[in-house]
């Protein structure tokens, strides 16, 4: 496996991650949120995590860092704009630094994908990656997939394995090709037997998608450009965020756009049958109420919004114990 | 006394078409006598190598290296490149202008050239096709060509505009030499690490695409034909590094033609593919990217069919520091020298039945062809003493901290190579010893491998 030579407990991508890895983590999430406070805040009592940001964040960041402190771990900060990052120092050197200073696990967020590699290579801590470039966001996959076990009628969370999600149709919608969520939702979903369609433009959507899906997989990943025929399929649509700029660099119409791949109400409801009517509606944030999302929609009965937050929260701790090997997850090796 | 005995091995000569055994002797720097097994008995030398079982071949031409002096000799030096050229097998390597400052006047090119920096091996030159690389202005290419230039280049850029590239293939034209170009359509490139396709969306990094290549070598097939009516001359166009399918089968209809175009190709090229990146593994990027796997098929089918001209390395070292960082902000380039052999060896010969005296041709006579390069690339009486034996059946491993390159990125380490180098010789004066095993009075590297 391709991890090797990275620390134990290290979540770099979803790409590698056993089922039953993935079961391991959501157990534990479970575990943990049945916990008094005071217990909880014993497991990682003392620990030093440090976040390294790169990019502006409020939920990852806040979400972490609230994690980790219900574990009583001590956190540090170190973002780029008020730090030697600004004054050239690279990766590496950073990553060092953190380590020379304590630092026991680093999550990071950072612009250029793959950074959470070479991180983990420098500093031979379990990084864990709060989203890197375009390539992936795993702790959103995983709180995703949460949320999903938990909203979606008729599915058994506490039977996490590859057949979980079989006859799931997730539909992921909007900036696909600029998008982290989108990658490690497809590549997650999938090894638990969802079906994900992509839904959007091909200048937003090229077909090298595709290359997402692995034959490995229970489940498939597959494109549907039609907005409207991919909801027809899908109990569960999740929404991406547009940037305007993006859409004008491509000469993309945003009115265009919005007739065409916007979330409205109109168009959650249309042909859904009665089991399809409560079609669950989920968004990674930040969104951008009126462009890809009616505000109606992110308000009404289906949005699972806050929820993602929430499990958001709960799956972090368990990613931290992970990594920091305690909680059960003593002897993982990655 | 300069004289070199070299007896009893295979003499590999494509450009007189011996492929036998020969004994051959050197002197002053040239070839002074070829001859049957045993001819040349009793003649007093300096130095004799036993040669049985290796071949004995004229030494490799690398028309496309990154030797990094002036301006960058952290990375590498002359002195240091060409030493890794020797360790290769080549003799005769091609620097690429863009040093710092851009090579691309007389006292620059005079400079470089200069017995001063410590060439172990025969150095030329490709200056700057516009000044300071820019892509504006035209060097003065009769004047470089009087100080040695054996071809012009923007290399690691294209020369981007029509006009501009249409006055470098005139002037060129006029005195006998090619303009090599970087074919990249940097309109299309910008903020991209690799190839574009499945792994780059999967790594979420943004692809160079087919078009990017294929466009630029589109336009400068054009303006040769143009110029060839227009202006009744017959301008050289070389291709660099090509990579991709769509370049390759226009290259080959160009050719088809009657056009004058060449074309190299990385041995990279034609043994990796995207795929090696893995987990963002910087010394798997350079430009043009590593492809997708039928675009390294259609490299090994135009080296096979003749379409393409020679292997070239475009040997581009940087130092640990520079590829350790985020794979974005990585330069691009790898190191080749000294694995450019044995990866050929073994993936065109073992792998695709390609003759030995061809995989010579593509490294040696033909790339001197392409640079006009007098008595090299050769092994007749009268040519240059720049020679490579090697042993063609040795399997080995290369290590990359064993490199003789100030710098060690490569994706080739580890990797398993066919053909060792046993001596290079340079004008007749050995530049390099190789660690063959069973070869008396060599030393043996194994004890050296402890760490």
């Amino acid at each position: 496996m391709k991890t090797s030579g990275y620390a134990a407990g290290s979540l770099l991508t979803v790409a590698d991650l056993p089922v039953a890895e993935i079961a391991a983590i959501l157990a534990a999430t479970d575990r943990i949120e049945r916990m008094s406070d005071a217990d909880r805040a014993r497991m990682l009592a003392g620990r030093r995590i440090a976040l390294l940001f790169y990019e502006s964040s409020t939920r990852t960041r806040t979400s972490f860092e609230l994690a980790a402190k219900s574990l009583g771990a001590i956190t540090t900060l170190v973002s780029d704009k008020s730090s030697s990052i600004e004054k050239g120092e690279s990766l590496k050197d950073t990553g060092l630094t953190l380590r020379a200073l304590g630092a026991e696990c680093i999550i990071l967020r950072h612009a250029n994908s793959g950074a959470p590699y070479l991180l983990a290579k420098a500093t031979g801590l379990p990084v864990l990656n709060a989203g890197d470039g375009m390539h992936e966001h795993p702790s959103q996959a995983l709180l995703d997939l949460r949320t999903i076990l938990a909203r979606v009628p008729g599915l058994d969370a506490r039977r996490v394995d590859a057949k979980t999600l079989r006859g799931v149709t997730v539909v992921i919608t909007g900036d696909i090709l600029h998008s982290r969520v989108a990658r490690s939702d497809a590549m997650l979903l999938p090894k638990l037997g969802a079906r994900v369609l992509l839904c959007g433009p091909k200048e937003l959507l090229p077909e090298d998608a595709l290359g997402l899906g692995s034959a490995g997989n229970t489940g498939s990943v597959e494109i549907e450009r039609d907005f409207d025929k991919a909801l027809k399929q899908a109990q569960v649509v999740m929404m991406l965020r547009i940037q305007r700029e993006r859409l004008a660099g491509l000469e993309l119409d945003l009115g265009d756009y919005v007739a065409r791949y916007q979330l409205n109400e109109e168009r959650l409801m249309a042909g859904a049958p009665s089991a399809l009517a409560m079609r669950l509606v989920m968004h990674p944030g930040p969104m951008i109420r009126g462009l890809e999302i009616a505000g109606e929609v992110a308000d009404g009965p289906n949005s699972a919004i806050e929820d993602q937050v929430r499990h958001g929260l709960a799956v972090r701790k368990a990613l931290l114990v992970r990594a920091l090997g305690v909680g059960g997850f003593e002897s993982v090796t990655v | 006394m300069s004289d070199v005995l070299i007896l009893n091995g295979r003499l590999v000569d494509p450009a007189s078409g011996v492929d036998a055994e020969r004994d051959l002797l050197l002197r002053d720097g040239r070839v002074a006598a070829v001859e049957m097994p045993g001819a040349l008995k009793g003649v007093k030398v300096r130095e004799t190598i036993d040669a049985a079982g290796l071949v004995v071949a004229p030494g490799l031409v690398d028309v496309h290296v990154h030797l990094r002096e002036p301006g960058q000799t952290y990375k590498e030096t002359i002195a240091t490149g060409t030493a890794a050229a020797a360790a290769g097998g080549f003799t005769s390597v091609v620097a690429m202008p863009n040093t710092v400052p851009v090579n691309d006047s007389v006292a620059g090119l005079e400079w470089m050239l200069d017995a001063a920096r410590g060439a172990c091996v025969k150095l030329f030159a490709m200056p700057a096709a516009t000044f300071g690389s820019l892509g504006e202005e035209i060097t003065d290419f009769h004047e470089l060509q009087e100080a040695g230039a054996v071809g012009f280049t923007d290399d690691g850029k294209p020369v981007l505009q029509e006009r501009v590239m249409r006055r470098a293939l005139v002037a060129a034209a006029g005195i006998g030499v090619p303009v090599s170009q970087h074919a990249e359509d940097t309109r299309l490139t910008g903020g991209c690490s690799m190839n574009a396709g499945p792994v780059a969306f999967r790594l979420g990094l943004r692809g160079m695409t087919v078009e990017a290549e294929a466009r630029i070598v589109e336009r400068d097939i054009r303006l040769l034909r143009d110029i060839e009516r227009q202006d009744g001359l017959r301008p050289h166009l070389h291709v660099q590094h090509v990579s991709t399918a769509k370049a390759m089968s226009l290259i080959r209809a160009a050719k088809a033609e009657g056009l004058h175009v060449t074309c190299e190709v990385a041995p990279h090229h034609f043994t990796l593919t995207d795929e090696a990146i893995g987990d963002y593994d910087t010394n798997a990027k350079m430009n043009p990217p590593l492809r997708n796997d039928s675009d390294r098929l259609a490299m090994i089918a135009g080296l096979m069919d003749g379409t393409v001209d020679c292997i070239a390395t475009d040997h581009a070292p940087h130092a640990l520091f520079e590829k350790e960082q985020e794979f974005e902000r990585a330069p691009n380039g790898i190191t080749g020298l000294e694995t450019a052999l044995g990866l050929t060896l073994r993936v065109l010969h073992k792998g695709q039945g390609m003759k030995i005296s061809r995989v010579i041709g593509l490294m040696s006579a033909q790339p001197a062809g392409i640079v006009s390069l007098e008595g090299r690339g050769m092994l007749k009486m009268g040519s240059f003493a720049d020679v490579v034996v090697f042993d063609p059946a040795a399997e080995w491993n290369f290590e990359a901290k064993r490199s003789r390159s100030k710098s060690k990125n490569t994706p080739f380490d580890g990797a398993s190579m066919l053909g060792r180098v046993a001596y290079t010789l340079s004008e007749g004066r050995v530049v390099f010893r190789g660690q063959v095993d069973g070869l008396p009075g060599q030393q043996q590297p194994r004890s050296a491998t402890f760490h």
